[in-house]
């Protein structure tokens, strides 16, 4: 007796503590069902407040906590719909203009009559640097390419199983020649920084037309304003393309997966333009103007092209008044410039 | 042939993780890699409710339009599956896919991620059915064998489902009908464009 009272009070504690704490919480209206959705998530009101959903995940892999990432799907639609476009209108648009250019303008000629033997225009370390860079960009350019043009170029050709294999190794050279292309860049900087302050005499130039438009030639120092251009376009090219590749080299230690997706676009929007703009740079470089690869190939220019071209160079490297008694550097003919942007 | 998608029921769902366990063994996945994972969302507040998420086989699927080398393939279930000796592990998949769902095996290792592994729906990969080799590249293909996902097969509270769309989609629409609540199809709009009206 005293035992089946002592069960009926517990029973009676359970009832009333289970009502107590149930009540307030889930009050529900008489006769209806309990709606445990009414206050729960749901994915479309969670798009509502956020463009994707988050959670909390047990794995260590806590990038695996977004749930659903919609952004996906506006990547996927610039990187097969908008970045081919852009990137190929850009290179062969470049390529066309080019062509029209060549045919219209002709080469840009020089004149050798008054030849007076050649000068050094870029030493051993600066010629290494530049080809260098170079090698390194067209491996670069090429296999950055591959990522959205082969699938649409390469692989009907050669077969899915030798474009794969090519691929991956199209990836590990775009993965490894990156390093001694930024390293080339910072070279170029060290180098070539001083005789690339824009100037009044680059003002003239452009104004001018550089020569190229047009036939008369324009004043210039070492560097003439269209080079200081390409000059400043690959150190700010190159810091963009080194700065964006390092975050997909290295993924998600710097961004998410949304930061990496902006990553990404910016590295294939800056690599698409680059390209086009080397393309004008090696035009110019070699069929575009007769006596100009000799700089870079050799490393000496006649000095009546260099009259003509860089005057104002010139002047400083042949005039003794203008050159410091500094001992030059052994290997180098080129006696250093005291005045280095004459205005 | 049927249109093969999964569907959890996250008023079921108790967050066990006996779907990423089973998983797991069921297809020899290495370590770091998960094909499936349980999300909690609303952790620890009023309403909270757990997803079971993997490759969602999504229709005109995002992996495969931005695959530089196009392993991604399709089968007649509609299974989106990916060929590991064309995968050049550039990584673009995971920037692409909704869900989170490709996984590889180094990431962050000076790029080479190695070859990338997802969610099979149990139906192994390009190589012979039920061969050892698809085994060790892909995992199970219970597909084959005329079984479903074991994730699926397995959940203790059946709140994940996978089959045909249609008859899971019929399923669910029953259980929210005789309930009385239901909080949705987690998904499948963005891989499909369509979700379950009830």
């Amino acid at each position: 007796m005293k035992v089946t009272g002592f069960w009926a009070f517990l029973c009676m504690i359970a009832l009333v503590l289970g009502l107590g704490l149930a009540s307030p919480l889930r009050a529900q209206p008489a006769g209806s069902q309990p709606n445990p959705t009414a206050d729960s998530v749901n994915e479309d009101s969670l798009f509502k407040q956020e463009s994707k959903i988050d959670g909390r995940v047990t794995i260590p892999d806590q990038r695996s906590a977004n749930l659903i990432q919609p952004q996906g799907r506006e990547w996927r639609d610039f990187h097969e719909r908008w970045l081919p476009w852009i990137a190929g209108t850009a290179i062969l648009g470049m390529l066309i203009l080019l062509c029209l250019f060549y045919m219209i303008r002709g080469r840009v000629r020089s004149d050798f009559s008054d030849s007076g033997g050649k000068i050094l225009r870029f030493n051993f370390l600066e010629r290494f640097t530049h080809w260098m860079v170079a090698t390194c960009f067209v491996i670069l350019a090429l296999s950055g390419l591959n990522y959205f043009f082969g699938k649409r170029l390469l692989m009907p050709l050669m077969g899915p199983a030798a474009f794969g294999e090519f691929s991956q190794w199209a990836k590990y050279s775009h993965n490894f020649f990156a390093w001694p292309f930024t390293l080339g860049v910072l070279m170029m900087v060290v180098l070539w920084l001083r005789d690339n302050i824009p100037t009044q005499v680059d003002w003239a130039w452009l104004k001018g037309g550089g020569g190229i438009i047009g036939h008369r030639h324009v004043s210039a120092g070492r560097f003439n304003a269209g080079q200081k251009i390409v000059f400043w376009g690959v150190t700010l090219g190159g810091l963009a393309m080194f700065l964006s590749g390092l975050s997909l080299i290295f993924p998600f230690t710097l961004f998410g997966v949304n930061g990496m997706q902006l990553v990404n676009v910016t590295h294939g929007l800056i690599g698409g333009l680059f390209i086009a703009g080397i393309l004008a740079h090696i035009y110019i470089g070699t069929l575009g103007m007769e006596g100009a690869f000799e700089a870079m190939g050799t490393g000496t220019v006649d000095i009546a092209w260099a009259r003509q071209h860089h005057d104002l160079w010139v002047e400083g490297e042949t005039n003794p008044a203008m050159v410091d008694d500094r001992k030059l550097p052994p290997g180098s003919t080129r006696p250093r410039v005291t005045r280095r942007s004459p205005s | 042939m049927a249109r093969m998608k999964f569907l959890c029921d996250a008023d079921r769902c108790i967050e066990c993780n006996a779907c990423v366990t089973a998983c797991k063994n069921e297809n020899d996945v290495p370590w770091g890699i998960n094909r499936r994972r349980v999300v909690t969302i609303n952790d620890g507040k009023l309403g909270e409710r757990s997803v079971s998420m993997a490759c969602m086989h999504c229709t005109d699927a995002p992996c495969a339009a931005v695959c530089p080398v196009n392993c991604f393939y399709t089968t007649a279930d509609a299974v989106v599956l990916h060929s590991k000796d064309l995968c050049i592990g550039c990584g673009y998949c995971f920037y692409a896919c909704p869900f989170g769902a490709p996984q590889y095996p180094k990431v962050g290792n000076f790029g080479s991620r190695g070859k990338m592994d997802k969610c099979t729906y149990c139906a192994g990969g390009p190589e012979v059915d039920l061969s050892v080799v698809e085994f060790e590249k892909y995992g199970s293909n219970r597909l084959a064998e005329g079984k479903l996902p074991l994730c699926a097969e397995m959940c203790s509270t059946k709140a994940l489902l996978a089959g045909d769309s249609d008859m899971i989609a019929a399923i669910y629409k029953e259980r929210v009908l005789k309930r009385g609540y239901g909080s949705g199809a987690w998904g499948w709009r963005t891989a499909y464009r369509e979700t379950i009206t009830t």
